[in-house]
């Protein structure tokens, strides 16, 4: 090993596998081998048995679908108001000065410190999970994309006025393609952690959803139901992002170049 | 011959330093002017004023009795950083002009892949500025510049970041370029050979605070063929812009010092 020396493509796939076959051996070792007890922590094959009575038996696919629909509503919603208010905080500096303090402050505030008034405000209906999503989510978008437009190299900005564009057509031809694929990065990322809002909003106040499934497991001590739930998080997410990326690929191809 | 661009007493202040003094500077059509100076004595701000992406803290600049008060695509530019759109195929960056000023796609199309055939680049048009190498990249934009039919093309070492032979056919292949359009050209250097092997006209400024000291007309025959470095017109002239170049040189180390 030198640092920072690539690793191969195929030595990398086997090295991110092995850590998962690490992972399930130490599991193993300390459930099968009793070092655990039963009630902490279940083990692999009863988490799988219970996962399939779940998905087979108890309409867990049903929360799956309603989780995943909640983040995407939540971070569409937000993604949605986010990009043109980030887009002109970026290329119009009154408009960041006015924004971006309380944008900057608003972003500091935990989204599930959130719930309990939103419950009060929106129920604990589908309204006050969006809101947990859209909250978590939209000021750091917001932020995020602002800078990202306002880094805008400037001789582009420059070349783009000596070719005759005026200031609309910067904003729609220069500063919006340049941080297209930068933007979408940050999107995925923030998908990301919508993720981690969605489960919290669901363990309060919920009737359906993963997060649901997982604090009725709770009361029942069921580990294994509750490991079998964070693992299909785990798995969504991890397939959520590899699609993100492919799209961001192929839809700025440019961007990969030189890298 | 009418002028076309007038500077008049232009200057400009930066806080409390004065990086250009009172320049005055007339430009005739079909001109090629080469600005040489040393390096922080205001050249490339008199070029920012005159493309408009810079103001003058007093004068003024007219293009074609208009005054200048912002950039516009009668002055194309081609800057010394790599400036294409790294989003748009080459084809594309030199349609963007064209494609602002909402002419049909097929017409753009038709000046763009001129303009390309010009700078050598046909075959290119689908490739991305980050495929080609920085003189390629630098023809582009040369393409694209020329493609908006300017009134004047405004240059700022556009060939700096290139390496040596890389230049010396780029100057060729400007110099080509502006024998068969005669578009009006402003040029700024540092290089003394490629100010004289292209210029109609010589301009040297002055050290911080930068003013015009020197001005001379090229005499060289055209087409001009690179050989014509070599020639005893060509060393003369050389020689006495090296000594005008070099006198400041000195002037602003000892300034700094």
């Amino acid at each position: 090993m030198k640092p920072l020396v690539p690793v191969a493509p195929g030595t990398r796939i086997v090295l991110g596998v092995a850590f998962f076959v690490v992972f399930v051996a130490a599991w193993c070792v300390a459930t099968f081998g009793g070092f655990v007890q039963k009630t902490f922590l279940a083990d692999p094959l009863l988490m799988l048995r219970s996962g399939w009575t779940l998905l087979a038996q108890m309409g867990f696919l049903g929360d799956i679908g309603m989780t995943v629909w909640r983040v995407l509503g939540g971070f569409v919603i937000a993604a949605l108001i986010a990009l043109p208010l980030g887009v002109a905080m970026g290329a119009y500096k009154p408009v960041e000065a006015f924004f971006e303090p309380f944008v900057s402050f608003a972003r500091y505030l935990p989204a599930s410190a959130f719930i309990p008034l939103l419950i009060l405000w929106a129920g604990i209906g589908e309204a006050q999970k969006l809101a947990v999503i859209f909250i978590g989510s939209f000021f750091n978008l917001v932020l995020m994309i602002a800078v990202i437009v306002g880094n805008t190299r400037r001789d582009l900005v420059e070349a783009a006025y000596t070719l005759g564009v005026g200031d609309r057509s910067l904003i729609r031809r220069v500063l919006i393609p340049g941080a297209a694929p930068e933007i979408a990065e940050t999107l995925r990322m923030v998908l990301g952690w919508a993720w981690t809002y969605v489960i919290v909003a669901e363990l309060i106040g919920a009737s359906s959803g993963i997060g649901h499934m997982i604090t009725d497991s709770q009361a029942l001590l069921a580990t294994d139901q509750i490991i079998f739930g964070i693992i299909v998080i785990g798995l969504i997410g991890l397939v959520s992002d590899l699609a993100f990326k492919w799209v961001n690929r192929r839809l700025f191809p440019w961007a990969q170049l030189g890298r | 011959m009418s002028s076309i661009l007038q500077v008049r007493g232009v200057e400009r202040r930066f806080d409390s330093t004065l990086a250009l003094q009172a320049t005055d500077l007339d430009v005739e059509e079909n001109d090629f002017i080469t600005i040489l100076g040393p390096s922080g004595c205001g050249k490339s701000t008199l070029l920012r004023i005159v493309a408009g992406l810079d103001r003058p803290t007093a004068g003024e600049v007219a293009l074609d009795g208009r005054r200048i008060d912002g950039p516009g695509a009668d002055r194309g530019m081609v800057f010394q950083s790599y400036t294409l759109f790294p989003w748009l195929t080459v084809r594309d960056n030199v349609c963007f002009g064209l494609r602002e000023r909402g002419l049909a796609r097929a017409q753009q199309l038709e000046i763009a892949d001129g303009y390309l055939a010009k700078v050598g680049l046909g075959g290119f048009e689908h490739h991305f500025p980050k495929q080609l190498s920085g003189g390629m990249q630098q023809r582009t934009a040369l393409a694209r510049a020329l493609a908006n039919q300017p009134r004047m093309l405004l240059m700022d070492e556009p060939f700096g970041a290139l390496d040596h032979q890389t230049r010396e056919l780029m100057q060729e292949l400007l110099l080509g370029i502006w024998e068969a359009e005669r578009t009006t050209v402003l040029f700024v250097t540092h290089d003394i050979d490629e100010a004289v092997f292209m210029a109609s006209r010589v301009v040297v400024m002055s050290a911080r605070p930068g003013r015009i000291k020197l001005d001379r007309a090229v005499a060289l025959a055209h087409p001009r063929h690179y050989a014509v470095k070599t020639t005893p017109e060509f060393t003369a002239l050389k020689a006495e812009l090296t000594e005008a170049v070099r006198a400041e040189v000195l002037a602003a180390q000892t300034a700094r010092a």
